[in-house]
């Protein structure tokens, strides 16, 4: 896919003005400075700054303002975000128990700032800041150390047994533990790769669908199609944010009985 | 026709994005069959549906990573 369109974009510039393909599937991904300007320092405010600040802000909106009435009877508002505070308190409690409660907020946190900041990539022309693997990587890695840290403060060496599978042969004990431990660290690797990376596939698509929009003579199947595929995207921004979800329950659970 | 080596490799890596295809039906396939059986134990093991989803499509992420270096990075 992106072969194909890279050449059309090359033969578009090599064209001139009559070509048909006059955006690149990629320049979505291009991190701006937000004020004009060329060079993006540690501090230049960009479009990856004001979208992260309009998810944080969309995310207040939803938790703080809908829900300050108290109404015991919830408006729509309310119900959404009880319905996520519910959502998520089931999962981390299904998949921790009852212990890793304790650290349910960080899950709400984390869950909330990927689903809507998925959502929020979602709207047209807006710029989705968890097809950034520099987002992403944050993400993972912060879940990744919080788990590790945690494993050794609560279970002490005892953690080191959750490379030691004793349900297994113990000639076999050795090369498993090496596999595990390759595993473990390849964790955080794919947890911030998958998230980005369906992210960042599925906004491709959509401008893929998009530039076939130009030929008229396949237009209407075209416009079908990105209708389609952003259906499909609704369903993919939710399901990645409640899989990166799950899959920290999962990870601070290994962390909490390390045994297996 | 333009292109190298390079557009070849990210071709091929594109192969990975059905072999994940084929992992996540897999994974899908059996947990229908499975809910199909025993439908009341079914609601309980959707998030275990979940990640192994998650892990069949991690590889088909990477197929698709390394294509993107391929084309971009290379």
């Amino acid at each position: 896919m992106a072969t194909e369109t890279v050449d059309t974009h090359a033969a578009d510039a090599a064209h001139g003005a009559e070509s048909s393909l006059s955006f690149h599937p990629m320049d979505q991904f291009i991190v701006k400075p937000l004020f004009g300007g060329d060079t993006v320092n540690f501090i230049t405010p960009t479009n990856v700054t004001f979208w992260l600040a309009i998810t944080v802000l969309a995310i207040i909106g939803l938790l703080v303002l809908t829900t300050s009435k108290r109404a015991i009877v919830p408006g729509r508002g309310q119900s959404i975000a009880e319905l996520a505070y519910g959502f998520v308190h089931k999962m981390v409690e299904d998949v921790t128990g009852k212990d890793g409660l304790k650290y349910f907020p960080y899950i709400m946190t984390l869950f909330m700032f990927i689903v809507v900041a998925n959502f929020i990539g979602l709207v047209p022309m807006a710029f989705t800041t968890t097809s950034h693997i520099a987002v992403t990587a944050v993400l993972a890695l912060a879940v990744f150390l919080t788990v590790t840290i945690l494993g050794f403060v609560k279970n002490g060496t005892e953690f080191l047994g959750l490379f030691w599978v004793s349900s297994a042969p113990l000639a076999l004990r050795p090369i498993l533990a090496i596999i595990e431990l390759i595993s473990y660290f390849v964790r955080p690797v794919s947890h911030s790769i998958r998230l980005a990376g369906n992210m960042m596939a599925g906004h491709a698509v959509v401008k893929v669908f998009a530039g076939f929009a130009q030929v008229s003579a396949i237009a209407p199947i075209a416009v079908l199609g990105v209708t389609a595929i952003y259906g499909l995207e609704l369903l993919v921004a939710f399901i990645q944010a409640y899989v990166f979800t799950i899959l920290t329950c999962v990870y601070l659970k290994d962390a909490l009985h390390p045994h297996h | 026709m333009e292109g190298d080596l390079a557009h070849i490799g990210a071709g091929l890596a594109a192969i990975g994005s059905g072999a994940a295809a084929i992992g996540v039906g897999n994974v899908a396939g059996n947990f229908l069959s499975g809910a199909l059986r025993n439908p009341s134990a079914a609601a309980g093991q959707t998030a275990t549906l979940f990640i192994g989803i998650a892990f069949a499509e991690a590889l088909g992420i990477f197929a698709f990573l390394v294509a993107l270096l391929l084309m971009f990075a290379v």
